[in-house]
């Protein structure tokens, strides 16, 4: 069972009527943009990496050889599973209750999934900086229940970049699970139903293993975009809870360093591209339905 | 919910669609919260806010920076979309009705802005930028922001094109229609839903883009996300409340445009 409905190739049964040289004349102006105002600078940029006095891997050893700059890269990681686990934890009934609803309910609950995918991300990120200030509702809801004497430290850690980029996250975990969960056909919760099976057991025996592909593609997917994440970290983390999009840009604009800025972002590019070949059927799916 | 009629919600199903409610809460309602506090009366941002007042839309409207960051950002937002549907529209052609050379490859290559980290480009390309001095230039802007688009606008045209009945040419052209009437005739109305579309996101994917806005953007040229990122460092006022609530609103019209034209094509 896969994540996926649509073929991964765009035109796999179309009619082909228009001549080789059309359809080349027609592709190329887009590939051009993108190859050489696009990919190109990346791939110059990243190709600075390997720029040293002493050896073309200077910048590596020194990223790895390294303990803050280490502890970017681990605080990244760590920073960017918490993240996928809450989408997970947070995403997974909502999708399931997606591919139950119908009609106006169903359209209700997609335009509260869909309509922060495609707010600002920056307004999302303020909406949390405002919520999580000393003065700010989270801190009056705590105090206002007994459950702290003063206000806490919300703004600026870590525990409120996980929840603030969850939040901008959460809609890219849920749709592709969503369209895994509505390939398993309802026949198979009717017949386990009529067999006497609990609802649980159902989730536990048949939901679940059937969407494990769907979990799969969303939390990866959720994983990636969380290393290369910008303006959230920027925004509601605090000095000591620095990834490494913060490094890099940091790198980039005050130490003017671009060769170890590109080893930095060379490292993120990596870790991407090599997962690519199991999301890139995803990317269709999501992006044609978002 | 679609269950057998009549039948009671198991414990299980409770507890799911109670976690759902929550979780939809927790997506929406901070972005909603910002829309009262854009009209409280308090010089700092305070919930639930006091009072009503438009002052800090006005003072929006009469902020020669704010206005000017808006102005750029529409400018570049047009130009995104006009650049990224033809663009966009014809690779959706070209990936549907021919079988180009490479095809695969050139899939690939143009989906890669959707893959590549956004700081990492947002650097590369502010290197790139700046070695030519373009720096805060519209053409800078425009070329990075097709990029993003233009596969937003392949997927939602070829969405239709998947389904186009060849046949239909082929009736036209016995009766005579050169290739470009075709085109023109029948080609583009049954397409226009899926181009419409398209151009609604890129728009959109241009307008709220945050990342590349904030390293391409000059001292005095910047996208209004630039502004924005700027003042929630520096300058925390209401007027950034009044901000967000017209960008979410902007989302929310294109967003409504977008599911009409969606729901007009059945």
């Amino acid at each position: 069972m896969g994540t996926v409905h649509h073929r991964p190739d765009i035109a796999a049964d179309s009619p082909r009527d228009l001549s080789r040289l059309v359809g080349l004349l027609l592709i190329l102006p887009a590939v051009a943009l993108i190859a050489s105002l696009f990919v190109g600078p990346v791939i110059t940029f990243l190709l600075r990496s390997f720029e040293g006095d002493a050896s073309p891997f200077e910048q590596y050893t020194r990223l790895f050889g390294s303990d803050i700059y280490l502890r970017v890269l681990i605080r990244t990681l760590v920073i960017s599973f918490l993240v996928t686990l809450t989408c997970l934890v947070l995403g997974y009934p909502v999708a399931w209750l997606l591919s139950r609803l119908r009609g106006w309910k169903l359209a209700l609950l997609a335009l509260f999934v869909l309509l922060p995918l495609w707010t600002s991300v920056l307004v999302r990120t303020y909406a949390w900086t405002v919520l999580l200030q000393r003065n700010g509702i989270v801190n009056s809801v705590l105090t206002g229940l007994g459950l702290t004497d003063a206000p806490l430290r919300l703004l600026y850690t870590d525990g409120a970049v996980v929840i603030a980029m969850a939040h901008v996250l959460l809609p890219f975990l849920i749709l592709p699970l969503w369209g895994s969960l509505r390939q398993i056909p309802p026949e198979f919760r009717s017949a386990a139903l009529v067999l006497g099976a609990s609802e649980f057991s159902i989730f536990r025996r048949i939901t679940a293993p059937l969407s494990a592909a769907g979990v799969g593609a969303g939390c990866l997917f959720v994983f990636l975009i969380s290393l290369g994440f910008f303006v959230t970290p920027a925004l509601v983390g605090g000095p000591r809870s620095m990834m490494i999009g913060t490094l890099v840009s940091q790198q980039a604009l005050d130490a003017l360093n671009w060769p170890f800025a590109a080893a930095l972002s060379a490292v993120i590019t990596a870790v991407v591209l090599m997962a690519m070949p199991f999301c890139r059927r995803l990317f269709l799916v999501t992006r044609a339905e978002g | 919910m679609e269950t057998t009629p009549a039948r009671m919600l198991s414990g299980f199903e409770w507890l799911m669609l109670a976690l759902a409610i929550a979780v939809a809460a927790f997506l929406i309602l901070p972005t909603l919260i910002i829309v009262p506090m854009s009209f409280g009366t308090d010089g700092y941002l305070n919930f639930p806010p006091r009072g009503f007042t438009f002052r800090w839309y006005g003072e929006f409207f009469n902020d020669g920076d704010w206005l000017r960051a808006a102005w750029f950002s529409l400018k570049v937002g047009v130009l995104t979309t006009v650049v990224s549907v033809v663009l966009g529209t014809a690779a959706a052609l070209a990936l549907t009705r021919s079988r180009v050379p490479f095809g695969g490859l050139m899939q690939l290559v143009i989906i890669m802005p959707m893959i590549l980290p956004q700081i990492v480009v947002a650097i590369a390309l502010l290197l790139f930028y700046q070695q030519l001095g373009m720096v805060g230039s519209i053409a800078a802007f425009v070329a990075s922001h097709a990029c993003l688009a233009i596969p937003f606008v392949l997927f939602s045209v070829s969405a239709i094109l998947k389904r186009y009945d060849v046949d239909l040419d082929a009736a036209a052209y016995v009766c005579g229609a050169d290739r470009f009437t075709i085109f023109r005739r029948i080609t583009l109305p049954i397409i226009w839903p899926g181009i419409a579309s398209g151009a609604l996101f890129s728009f959109l994917i241009s307008f709220d883009e945050a990342v590349i806005s904030f390293f391409l953007s000059g001292v005095s040229d910047k996208a209004i996300a630039r502004k924005f990122f700027e003042d929630v460092e520096l300058n925390v006022t209401p007027v950034l409340a009044a901000v967000a609530t017209l960008l979410t609103l902007a989302t929310i019209l294109v967003l409504a445009a977008t599911a009409f034209l969606k729901s007009d094509r059945k």
